[in-house]
């Protein structure tokens, strides 16, 4: 018996930890109105892309960053993004705006290919 | 023990030689074993005294000809595996006019520039410009088209040149084509040359007596040496079939870095290495890319091909040497 309401107890406790937390939070999710998609990156290393496949939601900003010491691109196979050649360290960046999967890969080293699933 | 495998390399090629293509022994080679062929490479520094006497004397006889080709030089690249590759460049040039023959003209195989900029390219012709051939082939490598689909690379070094900037030539009695298989790629894929050159290719050869030497040069290899990292052309395979008649075909391509060579009845295949930087051996690295060698090993891993041609033998001696030797 005893054990049982230190059980409740704590549950309790946690419970409202987690209240106190989210009413601590909401305001400021509030305020911001849009509600903000996360961003997310795209390493380039080693002639590849990391994660090889991406999956954010609608409205996400995918930014990748050319960590090789050799330029590439990023360019959408069904023609719907496109980056100029991105030199070591140069980022390209491109927002999501609609569902689906963007295959895409690189136009100097075609074997270098990747997707991003917006859903 | 790497001997015993290299003299078994050394006794193929001299033996692949019989079919009348002269390189007798010309390239100390290690084997590299892939996809289930044996292909022949070289270990860095395969010149040696002999073998630059029996390219000397096989050249300034009447009618021979001896041109040089360079590759991938990289104007623009800075990074550590060779901060100044118009140095480099340079010292490949002093090189060329150094040798005793003079050589007839340079091909270029393509990555003149890193980034396809103007003064990249300004400072790859200034450099040019002090070579003793005065005649100079290009094709494009994948660097020299970045941005605008090859438009300045066509106007700088493609006039007269069809669809991307393929064309051929002949001198003296032998038959040059340059061909370009770095436009339009496909996504997963390789070099490509795409139907419309394919097209061109077989048209121009056809009518061409079976005895003329065929060159032909381009980029990436047209032949697959390694198709994960690319080293390959997805519709070379078709090229090919269209010299498969000529008694004597020299493929010459840039590209990987180093130099890789094959012989495959009467077609033989050659890489250059780069005047720039070393690129790794293929499946020794996590991929291609710059390879950072001590400073004082650079000039060993970069370097110059000198191809002789010799009318009476109607063979094609072809003889690397690295900037240091």
């Amino acid at each position: 018996m005893t054990g049982k309401s230190v059980w409740v107890a704590s549950f309790a406790a946690v419970v409202l930890i987690a209240i106190v937390l989210l009413s601590a939070g909401s305001p400021s999710v509030k305020a911001n109105d849009q509600p903000s998609a996360p961003n997310a990156e795209v390493k380039i290393d080693n002639f590849s892309f990391g994660p090889q496949t991406l999956t954010v939601p609608v409205g996400a900003t995918v930014t990748w960053t050319n960590r090789d010491d050799i330029p590439h691109t990023v360019v959408s196979t069904d023609g719907v993004f496109k980056s100029k050649v991105r030199d070591t360290d140069e980022t390209f960046s491109y927002t999501f705006t609609k569902a689906g999967t963007y295959p895409y890969f690189c136009s100097i080293h075609p074997k270098m290919t990747g997707q991003v699933m917006v859903k | 023990m790497p001997d015993k495998k290299q003299d078994l390399i050394d006794q193929t090629l001299q033996n692949l030689n019989n079919d009348g293509v002269d390189r007798r022994g010309f390239l100390k080679c290690m084997a590299w074993a892939g996809t289930g062929l044996v292909w022949t490479m070289s270990g860095g520094i395969p010149m040696s005294r002999a073998f630059a006497k029996t390219a000397d004397q096989s050249a300034g006889k009447g009618g021979d000809f001896s041109f040089v080709q360079i590759s991938d030089s990289h104007i623009g690249f800075n990074k550590p595996a060779n901060p100044d590759v118009t140095a480099t460049l340079q010292t490949a040039i002093n090189k060329i006019n150094a040798m005793s023959h003079k050589a007839d003209f340079i091909i270029h195989t393509g990555d003149l520039s890193q980034l396809s900029k103007p003064s990249e390219f300004d400072t790859l012709d200034q450099a040019l410009k002090g070579a003793s051939a005065k005649q100079i082939y290009f094709v494009p490598g994948e660097h020299d088209m970045l941005n605008d689909n090859g438009e300045q690379y066509l106007q700088r070094y493609g006039k007269g040149t069809k669809g991307t900037g393929w064309y051929s030539f002949d001198q003296k009695g032998v038959h040059f084509v340059g061909l370009v298989n770095v436009a339009n790629l496909k996504a997963g894929g390789m070099g490509s040359l795409g139907h419309e050159q394919l097209e061109w290719l077989e048209d121009d050869l056809k009518g061409r007596s079976a005895s003329t030497p065929i060159v032909l040069f381009a980029h990436i290899p047209l032949w697959t040496i390694y198709p994960e990292w690319g080293w390959g052309t997805d519709d070379s395979e078709q090229a090919l079939s269209y010299v498969e008649r000529f008694g004597s075909v020299t493929v010459l391509n840039g590209h990987i870095h180093q130099i890789m060579q094959k012989i495959e009845a009467k077609v033989s295949f050659h890489t250059a290495m780069s005047t720039a930087f070393p690129q790794p051996a293929p499946g020794t690295a996590p991929s291609a890319g710059p390879m950072k060698v001590p400073a004082d090993q650079l000039q060993q891993v970069l370097g110059i091909t000198d191809v002789n041609y010799v009318v009476s033998g109607r063979s094609l001696a072809i003889v690397d040497s690295p900037l240091g030797a």
